[in-house]
């Protein structure tokens, strides 16, 4: 989230779009019925379902599953068209003016550049003209055939209400009244906020849906200010944290990257990301990139990096892939090329695409750990459960090794929150048997394994031998010590570089936040977006001062927001050029002349002068980004691509299937179904009484919400001649699910080119262990393929058959 | 919290008196005695109070967790009640069906409390000791990184990675966890790290 649940009180516009925030996130839907209540702020549902979040809206409209980029470009063609624009905002916020490189073009659903073969761009001339003076060419008058603006106008023409109907099976009328209402909050005094979560994401082109989203928002000028941004609902309790850190093949906690293998040397790595200011006076904050890199090495392996040996750059591993990711690694797997894995907390038999090719994989393993507080599936995915899990143990020669692991209420530390507040908690329980906290169980791993190399030597082991351990018990780094760690220390005093007789950290004391680090190797700090959390203040994370002052909502003594305690990204955008604020009533900072200041940590320096420097600092321009320029893998612009199984062809561009860079791999292609085969439109989705395949072991969860079922409209069951309540078979080109039937109003047949489009609406929260009844879930039936920039798999949209059937065997 | 806690004692407690009294004036001063033992003491009497937050979705419910027995005193503590946080500025004491369940998920069954193994072609695990299953999980990375470890390209480049073992991190642990398992991890040179955000 750009802002905070408790920010949505304040907004005039809800829009839940690719998530379904009453079901999923009951208590953070409290601040739309708040904001409805107390400001008359209107909500809009766009969804395949009439979902709990429409049945309290103000306005709904149906959207075919896969088709939101069509239906958001068409919102900002609405825009355009009807100059419904906060051209303040945009002219000045934004990329609009600048110029773009010549050669630059789109066509028949392609940018300039695109490999077939490869299924990759050169993406060399999605950049802006430079000009001589090495800063990138701007047209504030928007004349420029080739400027931004008129590059976008062009782009999204295509997207008239007639194409949005027509892709999306959303009627004409219903699109225009959600354009109406949204292309109202171009006011600078109205604000629209836009909630999403997995609805968005899990689509082999959801990055985009999410950019068309943000582009939207910056022309509405909703992007910094109060009631406004890109809220993400994140969907577990620590998924923000666990990607803050940098859990992934590819990252350093802080958004920092792994090396790959060009990047032979330290000046190498370095050399493509000096961030050099591409207009003058910008912050471009990643200029700061090596202090934070540095620091980091300095707290994985202390004196062991030094500026000798590049900080110890080659302790890293350096990738040959952009990312080890999971579907990559499960086709490994499948390949028979990995030996071992550890599932720590996660249930993939379930919670990955394909059911059949994890079962393969999982067994093709040598051996496979798991640490869980609760049994999973994946645990027992050998053991044979009838037609939930038909698998013969005798086959499978996987060893499994089981790790019981303590549960919230047995741990202790901080969680980070959808709005980045990084929140303490305390332990109040034992835990049962011989469970231990995965801190203890991840220590006894390293300590194991460390003495094995101490004793016997082997492959490379440097890394494992001076990797920093000085707990005060080595055997369980308390959370405390953990914590102050990826807050950072200094591991030299340091002084002031403007004075150097004033000393501004002691040696060894905790950094007062990550304005102080530094490249030479004298600061340590794991993750420096979190630095300002553990200080010498002590722990900011747990504070507990619930006041609001003049209730903007921003609660700013409660928790630690990352960075820096900042509660609203790019806040400075909340001002005009004069450092004022756009709306007077949502003040969050304001400019008095020589800094600025108010109900927020400024998002900009303290005194950049508000005519000269952008809000965006993060960004090298300094403005934010129309045009994504190479950064993103499809194009600079989001373009409607269908997902890889459709019901209709691709209407803009009918020669392309899926997202034409989405990675495929070769076994996956024949699982790929057509709607001649397999006619209907499915998704996914969560219900309120249950998450994910936890709830299923409670009694009381499991009594709300203890089947499994499939929704399907009124016109379908009676196609198929279905009845509410009967057992059906709903297979794909890679499985199948018995469910009962439930024949419901909330889905309505779709059309889309002139067809109709049935839905089939698939809960997610059944499987062969646990309280509630045996069930399956979607997953025994999703494709294989992830978006192209992050490889989240295409679990939303996808093609089913459906058919009478009777009850599975009992087991 | 406390205010409210007497609030409830005391209204069950005159609520009793009430009754007891009108039938004792009937001579029935037995009955008074059998019904205030049969009357259940406040549960939460003498409990721990600890605060959380609710370990599902992100909105992150504050939550107060009622036990009993003090961890911080090195006792065992059992939690018997858990509910929300009043004070909490993002929940004000709300929760959804799962939240409001949550004693459930701590006390569910299917907890695991040992380690366990199964070994290849099985159908059963057994259990073992920390010690084995600890032992045996060092000694398994061990050996498959010594033998699979890649220290440099076919260019000599070193490239320190290590590509047959891969670690998928959770979603619900702590940042302190998150962050003790990336240092584990990472310093391995296991290059199939994930957690459950790609999904």
């Amino acid at each position: 989230m750009t802002n905070s649940w408790t920010d949505i009180r304040n907004t005039d516009l809800v829009v839940i779009m690719g998530g379904n925030a009453a079901e999923a996130h009951p208590c953070g839907f409290k601040w739309v019925t708040e904001a409805k209540a107390n400001r008359g702020a209107k909500l809009i549902v766009v969804d395949p379902r009439y979902t709990r979040s429409a049945s309290v809206s103000d306005f709904y409209a149906p959207i075919r599953q896969g088709t939101d980029i069509a239906f958001l470009l068409g919102l900002i063609n609405y825009c355009i068209q009807n100059d419904k624009i906060q051209w303040d905002y945009v002219k000045a916020f934004t990329n609009a003016s600048y110029v773009v490189k010549e050669g630059f073009a789109y066509n028949d659903g392609l940018f300039t550049g695109y490999d077939e073969g490869k299924r990759d761009y050169d993406r060399s001339t999605w950049e802006y003209e430079i000009g001589p003076d090495g800063f990138a060419v701007v047209d504030e008058s928007l004349q420029n055939p080739r400027c931004v603006w008129n590059l976008l106008k062009a782009h999204v023409a295509t997207y008239t209400p007639e194409m949005v109907e027509r892709i999306c099976g959303t009627p004409k009328d219903k699109f225009l009244k959600v354009a109406e209402m949204i292309s109202e909050c171009s006011s600078p005094t109205k604000t629209m906020t836009s909630m999403y979560a997995l609805g968005w994401t899990q689509h082999s082109k959801g990055s985009q849906n999410i950019r068309a989203m943000a582009m939207l928002q910056l022309l509405l000028g909703n992007i910094g200010v109060r009631g406004g941004g890109m809220n993400a609902l994140r969907g577990h309790s620590n998924i923000q944290g666990l990607t803050d850190i940098g859990l992934m093949s590819n990252l350093i906690p802080g958004y920092l990257n792994i090396p790959v293998e060009r990047e032979a040397d330290f000046a190498t790595y370095m050399s493509s990301r000096t961030f050099k200011p591409l207009r003058p006076n910008q912050t471009s904050y990643w200029q700061n990139y090596k202090k934070f890199f540095v620091s980091f090495q300095k707290v994985m392996w202390g004196d062991a990096a030094t500026p000798q040996n590049d900080f110890a750059y080659q302790f890293l591993p350096k990738l040959d892939v952009p990312a080890y990711d999971v579907l990559r690694y499960f086709e490994m797997m499948h390949q028979g090329k990995v030996n071992g894995y550890f599932c720590q907390g996660f249930n993939p038999l379930l919670a990955f695409p394909n059911r059949q090719k994890i079962t393969e994989s999982l067994s093709r393993l040598k051996w496979l750990v798991t640490m869980d507080p609760l049994e999973t599936e994946t645990s027992r995915f050998w053991e044979n459960h009838g037609e939930y899990n038909d698998v013969n143990p005798a086959s499978i020669q996987t060893e499994v090794i089981q790790l019981p692991a303590t549960c919230f209420a047995e741990d202790e530390g901080a969680l980070v929150n959808s709005g980045r507040w990084l929140q303490w908690h305390w332990a109040g329980g034992s835990p049962p048997g011989e469970a231990k906290h995965d801190t203890w169980i991840m220590a006894q791993i390293h300590r194991r394994l460390r003495a094995l190399y101490e004793k016997e030597g082997g492959a490379f082991p440097d890394p494992i031998l001076n990797l920093t351990w000085n707990y005060r018990d080595p055997d369980e780094p308390s959370p405390e010590e953990l914590a102050k760690e990826m807050n950072g220390y200094a591991v030299e005093t340091l002084y002031d570089p403007a004075d150097p007789t004033k000393v501004v950290t002691e040696k060894g004391k905790q950094v007062v936040n990550f304005s102080v680090l530094r490249d030479d190797g004298t600061t340590a700090c794991a993750c420096w977006i979190y630095s300002g959390c553990f200080n010498e203040a002590g722990n900011n994370m747990a504070r507990r001062d619930n006041t609001d002052p003049d209730d903007t909502g921003a609660y700013p003594n409660w928790s630690f927001s990352w960075p820096l305690n900042r509660r609203i990204l790019y806040n400075r955008a909340s001002a005009d050029l004069q450092g004022n604020p756009w709306d007077p009533s949502r003040k969050l900072i304001a400019w008095d002349g020589t800094k600025w200041s108010g109900y927020d940590v400024p998002d900009i320096a303290p005194n950049a002068k508000p005519d000269m420097v952008g809000p965006f600092i993060m960004n090298q321009e300094g403005v934010s980004r129309l045009f994504a320029r190479g950064l993103m893998r499809e194009g600079p612009f989001p373009v409607h691509y269908e997902p890889f199984e459709a019901p209709i062809a691709n209407v803009v561009a009918p020669k392309i299937r899926g997202n034409p860079v989405a990675r495929i791999f070769q076994s996956d292609v024949a699982q790929f179904a057509t709607s001649e085969e397999f006619p209907y439109a499915a998704t996914s989705y969560r219900l309120t009484e249950h998450f994910h395949y936890w709830t299923k072991h409670n009694r009381v969860n499991a009594s709300l919400q203890p089947e499994f079922f499939v929704e399907i409209s009124e016109q379908l069951a009676a196609e198929k001649g279905i009845a509410h309540g009967s057992w059906v078979r709903v297979w794909s080109k890679r499985g199948q699910v018995k469910a009962k039937a439930v024949v419901t109003k909330r889905i309505k047949p779709l059309i889309c080119d002139g067809k109709p489009v049935h839905v089939v609406g698939i809960p997610l929260h059944w499987g062969f262990m646990g309280r509630a009844r045996k069930g399956w879930g979607p997953n025994s039936l999703t494709p294989f393929v992830g978006d192209a920039n992050i490889e989240t798999p295409e679990y939303k949209a996808f093609l089913v058959n459906i058919e009478p059937t009777t009850a599975p065997a009992t087991v | 919290m406390n205010m409210e806690l007497s609030r409830r004692g005391f209204l069950k407690a005159a609520g009793v008196g009430v009754a007891g009294t009108t039938l004792g004036a009937f001579g029935f001063s037995e009955l008074e005695a059998a019904q205030a033992a049969a009357v259940r003491p406040f549960k939460l009497t003498n409990t721990m109070e600890t605060r959380n937050t609710c370990p599902y979705c992100s909105v992150a419910c504050g939550i107060i967790m009622y036990s009993k027995g003090d961890l911080r005193k090195g006792e065992t503590a059992e939690i018997v009640h858990i509910e929300g946080d009043a004070d909490h500025p993002t929940n004000r004491g709300t929760l959804c069906p799962k939240g409001a369940a949550l004693k459930d998920f701590v006390k569910a069954e299917t907890r695991l409390k040992y380690p366990m193994i199964r070994k290849p072609g099985s159908d059963r695990f057994e259990r073992v000791s920390w010690d084995q299953a600890l032992d045996r999980i060092a000694r398994l990375l061990k050996d498959d990184r010594d033998a699979n470890f890649i220290a440099t390209n076919q260019a000599g480049v070193p490239v320190n990675r290590w590509t047959t073992v891969g670690f998928l991190a959770a979603s619900a642990t702590t940042n302190e966890t998150a962050w003790l398992t990336y240092k584990v991890v990472r310093s391995t040179g296991i290059v199939a790290f994930d957690n459950q955000a790609r999904v």
